[in-house]
C-alpha cells in the first residue's frame, strides 16, 4: 500500500503547525511538492525520516535551481524516498540571492554530502554545517557559479572561413594537387 | 602515507581519483575526487530542446545508453502527461533489458580484469558485441543509440530484429553459465571478493545507494517492481538479493540479474510478436511527436507540425516532473522544470553512480589497498554519469 | 660350451649398403638407372659460396627503415580511456576487433612505458593539466591519436567544461572522427599512424636545437 503524499502533508501540518508550508500549484507539477522555510528544514527532515508511518529513510537526490528574475532566486529541491512505505515526497526550500545559505541535512541523511557540494559548485549556495564544502565537479580554483542563469555557456565560436579573417589562405599551387572532380553520372 | 590513485589508472573505470591515506597496506581514509569528466550537460540541456538532449544522455552512462534514453523520454513524457502505446513499451523494455545485459557484461569483464581474471573479459566482450550488433541493426549506432524519442521511437524495428534478439536471448544463459563456471567457485575470486568491501543495509540506505549494490546488501528495492514504468508490472521476473553486502554478493546479484533480464527480454519478444512486428511506433499527437513522413508530404497540418517541432521543438506545459528508472547501475532519474518554452528551464540528473560512489569510503575503511580496487569494481561506477 | 647366462658378444654389423641401394630399393644393384639431374654438387668458387651464404638470411636496408618498422609494428598504447570512446578502445582490445594483430594489445598502465596516447573521450578542463603531465611523462618517440569528435574538436559539447580539442595542449598525429568511432575506424587510425611512422625520419645523435622554445614535433624519432 503506497504512502499517499497528501497524508504526508497532513502529518507535517499537524506536527509543525507554526511552519508555513505551501503546496506547489500547477497542473503540470507532476509530483506532490511542498515549499517550506529554510529554518524548519532540518527538523522537518528528521521528523520525516524517523516517523514510522513515513519512514523516508533515503534522500534520493537533492538539487538546486535558479529562477533568475524571480525573487528569491534559488531553490533547493529534496526528493525523499520511503522504501518500507513505498512513497516519494518532494520538499523545496527557497533561497535568496543575497544570503544563499541553507542548513545542511548531512546529519539526517549522510548521502546529502555530495549533493550539497554539487549545489554549492553550480550555484554558490552555501550549506552551513557541511563537513567539507568544496567544489566537486569543477576544478578547485574555478571562479564563478556555472549553472546560474547569468553565467555564460562558454560556447566557443567554431572557426569557419567566413569568421576567421586573418587566416592563411592556401596557395593556388595546392589546387593542382587536388583530385579531379568525381563524376557521378555518365557524361 | 598518502597515495593518489590518480585520474589515469587502469582500474578506476574512468577518470576517478582516489586519495588514499595508508598505514602500510591498510586504508585509514579514502576520499574520491571526481570532476575529471565534467561535461556541463545540465547547463547545456538548458540551451537545447528536449529531443536534442536525448543524444547527450547516451554519453552519460555510456555502457547502458538505451537506459538513459528511456529515462529522459519517460521524464519528458511524464511532464507532458502522455503514455506511449503497449507495443512501444514492449520494444523499450526489450531494448532496455538487452542494455542491462550488455552493461552487466562490461561490468563483469572489467571487474574481473581488475582482479586479474583476464579470460572473463574476452568472453564478456564477445557477448557485448552481439548486443551492439543488435543496436546497430535497430538504430544505426553501436553505442550511442538515441533510439527512443519523446512519444515513442525514432523509427520502427526492422525485419529480422526479433529473430536476432530471440537467438541472443536463447543463447545467453549458456554464456552466463560459462562465466559462473569460471568465477563463482574460483578460490582466487572468492578470496578477493568474499568479505571484501562490506556495506550493511543501514549504511547503504543512509548513503543513498541504489541498484544492485543496495540489493547485494539485502534490501529488496527495485524500481521495476516498486514504481513500475513502461509496463514492467506485466512482466514476470525475480529480483535477486544478496545477504552480506560484500563484493561477492554484488557479483552474484548482477549475474543473476543477467539471467532475469534474458527472461524479461524473452517475454517482451513474445509481446511484440502478439502486438505486431510492424506497427505504430509513435504517438499520434503531433504537438509533440513528429508526424509520419508520408503525411508530411501530403497533409498541410502535418507539414506545419513537422516544421514547428524540428525548428522550435515541442512546448510542454509549465511545471516539473521527476521520473526514475532502474538503470543497470541503480536509480537513474531526470528532473525537468519547464517554463513552457521549448527548452527546459532546469534539467537535473540523479545519477546512480554519483550517489553510490559516496559509499566507497565506508566500504574500504580499514581494509587493504587491493580491496579498494575490488570495491570500486563491485560498486560499478561510470564516470560519465558521475561527472555529467 | 659358452655359458648361457654370459652376455653374448655383439652380432657382427650388417654389411653397409650404398646410397643408391637405399634410395632405389627396387633397383637391383648393377641395373642401369636414369642419370641424375645435372646440378653442381656445390659452390664452384669462393664468390659463389659467399653469395649462397648471404642469400640464406641477410637483408640490406637502412637503420631508419628498420627502426621505423620496429616502432610501427609494436606501438604500445597508454591506457588512457576517458569516456565513451574508451569502451570502443576496449573493444578493439577485445576478441572481435583484435588489435594485437598490429602489435598494440599491451595497454600499459604507466606513461613511462607507453609510446602512444590514444585520447579516447572528452577532455574536461579539470583533466587537461593531467593530460599534459602524462604526455610529458611519456618518453620519446611518442605519438598521440585524438580518438573521437570530443578530443578532436570538442565534439557535441561546446561549453565551459570541455576543452575544444586536445590539440590545444598536445600535438596530435592522427584524428579519428566519430562519436564514438567504430573500432574499425580506430584501427584504421592506428594503421594510418603506422604509415606515418614508417615514413618518418629519425635522428641519431644529439637533438639539434635550432630554435629555443619550440615544441618537439611528434612523429619524428628523437626530435
Amino acid at each position: 500500500m503506497a504512502l499517499a503524499p497528501e497524508r504526508v502533508e497532513q502529518m507535517l501540518r499537524e506536527r509543525f503547525p507554526d511552519v508555513a508550508f505551501e503546496r506547489q500549484q500547477g497542473e503540470a507539477v507532476r509530483d506532490h511538492t511542498l515549499f517550506l522555510p529554510a529554518d524548519a528544514l532540518v527538523d522537518v527532515c528528521t521528523f520525516l525520516r524517523d516517523e514510522p508511518e513515513c519512514a523516508f529513510t533515503m534522500l534520493s537526490w537533492m538539487g538546486g535551481a535558479d529562477y533568475l528574475p524571480r525573487v528569491p532566486r534559488f531553490e533547493c529541491v529534496y526528493n525523499l524516498l520511503s522504501m518500507t512505505q513505498r512513497g516519494r515526497f518532494t520538499l523545496k526550500v527557497r533561497v535568496p540571492e543575497e544570503q544563499p545559505r541553507v542548513r545542511t541535512v548531512t546529519g539526517v541523511w549522510p548521502t546529502a554530502n555530495w549533493h550539497e557540494r554539487e549545489a554549492y559548485d553550480f550555484y554558490g549556495i552555501t550549506f552551513t554545517g557541511h563537513p567539507d564544502l568544496t567544489r566537486i565537479l569543477l576544478p578547485e580554483d574555478w571562479v564563478g557559479w556555472p549553472l546560474r542563469k547569468d553565467s555564460p555557456l562558454g560556447y566557443e565560436e567554431v572557426a569557419f572561413t567566413h569568421n576567421t579573417p586573418g587566416r592563411i589562405k592556401p596557395s593556388p599551387a595546392l589546387k593542382k594537387l587536388a583530385p579531379k572532380k568525381v563524376r557521378y553520372r555518365a557524361q | 602515507m598518502t597515495l593518489n590513485m590518480g585520474p589515469q589508472h587502469p582500474s578506476t573505470h574512468g577518470v576517478l581519483r582516489v586519495a588514499l591515506e595508508l598505514d602500510g597496506e591498510n586504508v585509514v581514509a579514502c576520499k574520491p575526487v571526481i570532476g575529471y569528466l565534467h561535461t556541463g550537460m545540465e547547463k547545456q540541456a538548458e540551451y537545447k530542446t528536449y529531443t536534442q538532449s536525448i543524444p547527450q544522455t547516451d554519453r552519460m552512462d555510456y555502457l547502458s545508453p538505451m537506459s538513459n534514453n528511456l529515462a529522459i523520454c519517460l521524464a519528458a513524457e511524464k511532464l507532458l502527461g502522455v503514455t506511449v502505446s503497449e507495443r512501444v513499451q514492449a520494444i523499450r523494455v526489450l531494448l532496455t533489458e538487452l542494455t542491462r545485459i550488455s552493461a552487466h557484461c562490461v561490468w563483469l569483464g572489467t571487474h574481473a580484469i581488475d582482479i586479474g581474471a583476464l579470460t572473463v573479459f574476452w568472453y564478456c566482450f564477445r557477448e557485448r558485441e552481439k548486443v551492439l550488433s543488435i543496436y546497430d541493426m535497430v538504430c544505426g549506432a553501436r553505442m550511442t543509440a538515441s533510439y527512443f524519442r519523446v512519444g515513442g521511437l525514432a523509427m520502427d524495428i526492422p525485419e529480422g530484429f526479433l529473430e536476432r534478439c530471440d537467438k541472443f536471448v536463447r543463447e545467453m544463459p549458456a554464456h552466463v553459465d560459462e562465466y559462473e563456471s569460471l568465477l563463482t567457485k574460483n578460490p582466487i575470486w572468492l578470496a578477493r571478493t568474499k568479505g571484501v568491501a562490506p556495506l550493511s543495509a543501514a549504511d547503504a540506505i543512509a548513503w543513498g545507494v541504489t541498484g544492485p549494490s543496495l540489493r547485494g546488501s539485502g534490501v529488496n528495492w527495485d524500481l521495476r517492481k516498486a514504481e513500475p514504468y513502461s509496463g514492467y508490472e506485466t512482466y514476470d521476473f525475480d529480483v535477486p538479493l544478496g545477504s552480506h553486502g560484500d563484493a561477492y554478493d554484488r557479483f552474484q546479484v548482477r549475474v543473476a540479474e543477467i539471467r532475469q533480464s534474458t527472461k524479461i527480454a524473452a517475454q517482451a519478444i513474445g509481446r511484440i510478436r502478439e502486438l505486431g512486428e510492424k506497427g505504430e511506433y509513435r504517438l499520434r499527437d503531433f504537438k509533440y511527436v513528429l508526424p509520419p513522413k508520408e503525411e508530411v508530404k501530403t497533409s498541410m497540418e502535418a507539414l506545419i507540425h513537422h516544421f514547428k517541432i524540428v525548428a522550435h521543438g515541442f512546448f510542454p506545459p509549465v511545471g516539473e516532473a521527476y521520473q526514475a528508472i532502474e538503470a543497470p547501475k541503480g536509480e537513474l532519474g531526470f528532473y525537468f522544470v519547464s517554463d513552457g518554452s521549448a527548452r527546459p528551464w532546469r534539467m537535473k540528473v540523479r545519477s546512480p553512480s554519483f550517489v553510490n560512489l559516496q559509499a566507497l569510503p565506508v566500504m574500504v575503511q580499514g581494509k587493504l589497498v587491493a580491496d579498494v580496487i575490488a570495491a570500486i569494481g563491485s560498486i560499478d561506477i561510470v564516470l560519465g554519469e558521475i561527472d555529467r | 660350451m659358452s655359458d648361457p647366462k654370459a652376455p653374448k658378444p655383439p652380432a657382427p654389423p650388417a654389411p653397409l649398403r650404398t646410397l643408391a641401394q637405399v634410395a632405389r630399393p627396387d633397383v637391383r644393384s648393377g641395373a642401369p638407372k636414369a642419370p641424375d639431374l645435372v646440378m653442381p654438387t656445390g659452390p664452384v668458387s669462393d664468390e659463389d659460396r659467399l653469395r649462397e651464404e648471404l642469400e640464406k638470411g641477410i637483408l640490406f636496408t637502412t637503420v631508419e627503415s628498420v627502426v621505423n618498422w620496429a616502432r610501427a609494428n609494436a606501438i604500445w598504447p597508454l591506457g588512457f580511456g576517458l569516456a565513451c570512446c574508451a569502451i570502443e578502445m576496449m573493444a578493439i582490445a577485445g576478441p572481435r576487433f583484435d588489435v594485437s594483430r598490429f602489435g598494440a594489445e599491451v595497454f600499459r598502465g604507466s606513461p613511462r612505458q607507453a609510446d602512444l596516447m590514444i585520447v579516447a573521450g572528452r577532455v574536461s578542463i579539470k583533466m587537461a593539466p593531467v593530460l599534459r603531465q602524462l604526455y610529458e611523462q611519456m618518453p620519446d618517440p611518442k605519438w598521440v591519436i585524438a580518438m573521437g569528435a570530443c578530443s578532436s574538436c570538442g565534439g557535441v559539447f561546446n561549453n565551459y567544461a570541455i576543452l575544444q580539442g586536445v590539440d590545444k595542449i598536445v600535438p596530435v598525429d592522427v584524428y579519428v572522427p566519430g562519436c564514438p568511432p567504430r573500432p574499425e575506424g580506430l584501427i584504421h587510425g592506428i594503421m594510418k599512424l603506422q604509415e606515418k611512422i614508417l615514413g618518418s625520419k629519425i635522428e641519431l645523435g644529439p637533438i639539434p636545437r635550432k630554435k629555443r622554445g619550440t615544441q618537439p614535433r611528434a612523429g619524428s624519432g628523437a626530435g
